[in-house]
């Protein structure tokens, strides 16, 4: 069974994560820019974490043999902080990069006007860049802040099929699917979403146009959630071409999108055998 | 080991091929004008997206023809490593010796060896370490290769700076211990550093 994790922080994850992860069939990922639970207070703490994001996080992968993409963007939560807002400006240096696959995580946190300037900015930069995007529906107020959330896509020069609408539950699918955008499901180990809801909704939606990941990062979350995601459809009779759909083909069609996924994570010369994660100098 | 352009041309499709002609044609155009480094010149974005145009399998090629087309100043070299990705960063230590900066560049292979990414750290002992790195510098970028396992074939002109190093022999010896002493096993690339270093030091003619 291979595995195509679409959204996970592996940042803050241990590579006994990387390993399980591979045990598990994870082959790639793609790990979005997010707020990291601190907020910071300067456009140089992003850029430090963006250039980590395309250096030390995609070798830490390829040692588990993962290939690493990544989203960029100015996450909504700190888009309302003007000491963040300058990350816009430097943002087209860092979308021309060869493993950004997608502008994200960009969306609504809480709906205010920094945030609609941050949403509708980073939609345009997305569509100069030929990039899709990835969007996190809030947390709180979800319903409405899906619909507004899709008004915005709607009013941008982004197509819906290159937009991947995150985090959606029963409440949401339906206006999600409905408006040409690709529907996420982040499965968590709380009561977010879970696996068997998430069968579920398959039964009642499809497998077209369906993500699932596990959104793992700093907070409670397990990376193992797509694997048991799988297990779980198998179980309630969907064969293993469905599970291949929507644990592989799926995100590579989206993110294919950007004509920049590399899923072969064996690519480095000669040189480059040398192995773990192994402290120097220690 | 780098793919020489000759080569490049007979096994990049020819998509590829035409996009490497411009860019080549970009990066020239660059070099007539130094450091007329007001935004970012045509060439660079070729850089950045050599990976995704090219295959990855030849980004390191492609970009170090690149720089040595451009031959850009240390002030654009510099900026283009420290905004550069891993892979773009490999590219920029892997051209330095083909462009002349003397040892001016020296900072971005020591910004490499402090890495922990086995990509960048065999990148930056190539042979511009070899010819500017300080004998502190460089006997620390052995041991680094030793500990992160990069193997020692990478180490540009090895035999050469080894020999005679008896500071270089003791460090080993020492590493090899703690390493004996931990039971675990002593890397074969220790030994064979520690044999070059044996052989005796030649007449005074090279290290700067
Ligand atoms: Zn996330």
């Amino acid at each position: 069974m291979r595995i195509f994790d679409p959204h996970i922080h592996m940042t803050s994850r241990t590579t006994d994560d990387y390993q399980a992860m591979y045990d598990a069939g994870v082959r790639a990922l793609v790990e979005p820019s997010f707020w990291l639970g601190q907020p910071r207070t300067s456009p140089a703490s992003f850029f430090d974490y963006f250039d980590a994001l395309l250096g030390w996080e995609p070798f830490r992968a390829s040692q588990y043999g993962i290939a690493h993409h990544c989203t960029l963007a100015l996450n909504p939560k700190e888009a309302n902080d003007p000491r963040c807002t300058p990350v816009l400006d430097a943002l087209p240096r860092y979308l021309v990069k060869d493993s950004v696959v997608a502008v994200g995580e960009i969306g609504y946190d809480s709906m205010t006007p920094a945030e609609d300037t941050a949403l509708a900015t980073q939609l345009q930069l997305a569509a100069d860049h030929g990039l899709p995007a990835l969007v996190h529906t809030p947390h709180r107020d979800k319903l409405a802040g899906l619909r507004r959330t899709i008004d915005v896509v709607r009013e941008s020069s982004l197509a819906p099929e290159r937009v991947l609408l995150d985090h959606l539950n029963e409440t949401t699918v339906r206006d999600a699917l409905d408006s040409g955008c690709w529907a996420g499901f982040s499965i968590y180990p709380d009561t977010k979403m879970d696996e068997d809801r998430m069968v579920t909704v398959l039964r009642n939606h499809g497998t077209d146009r369906i993500l699932v990941n596990s959104a793992a990062d700093w907070g409670r979350s397990d990376p193992l959630k797509t694997r048991k995601v799988a297990d779980t459809m198998l179980k309630a009779g969907f064969d293993e071409d469905d599970v291949d759909q929507v644990l592989w083909r799926n995100p590579v069609a989206f993110y294919g999108q950007s004509g920049r996924l590399q899923l072969d994570p064996t690519a480095p010369g000669p040189l480059h055998e040398g192995n773990s994660i192994l402290r120097g100098g220690e | 080991m780098l793919t020489s352009r000759e080569k490049l041309d007979d096994r990049l499709p020819g998509a590829a091929r035409a996009w490497l002609d411009e860019a080549l044609a970009e990066a020239a155009h660059a070099a007539g004008r130094p450091d007329a480094d007001t935004g970012n010149p045509p060439w660079e974005l070729r850089f950045v997206s050599a990976g995704r145009h090219c295959g990855p399998e030849h980004a390191d090629a492609v970009r170090v023809l690149l720089l040595v087309e451009a031959r850009p100043a240390l002030p654009a070299v510099t900026r283009l490593y420290e905004q550069g990705t891993a892979a773009e960063r490999r590219a920029v230590l892997l051209a330095l010796h083909r462009i002349e900066f003397g040892p001016a560049a020296l900072g971005l292979v020591e910004d490499a060896l402090r890495t922990n990414d086995t990509r960048l750290v065999a990148a930056a002992v190539g042979p511009y370490a070899a010819a500017h790195l300080d004998a502190h510098g460089w006997r620390h970028a052995v041991l680094k290769c030793l500990f992160t396992e990069v193997p020692v074939e990478a180490v540009d002109r090895l035999a050469d700076r080894a020999r005679g190093d008896a500071e270089l022999a003791r460090m080993l010896e020492d590493f090899a211990a703690e390493r004996t002493a931990a039971g675990r096993t002593v890397p074969a690339d220790l030994r064979t550093v520690l044999a070059l270093t044996a052989a005796p030091a030649p007449a005074p003619t090279e290290e700067s």
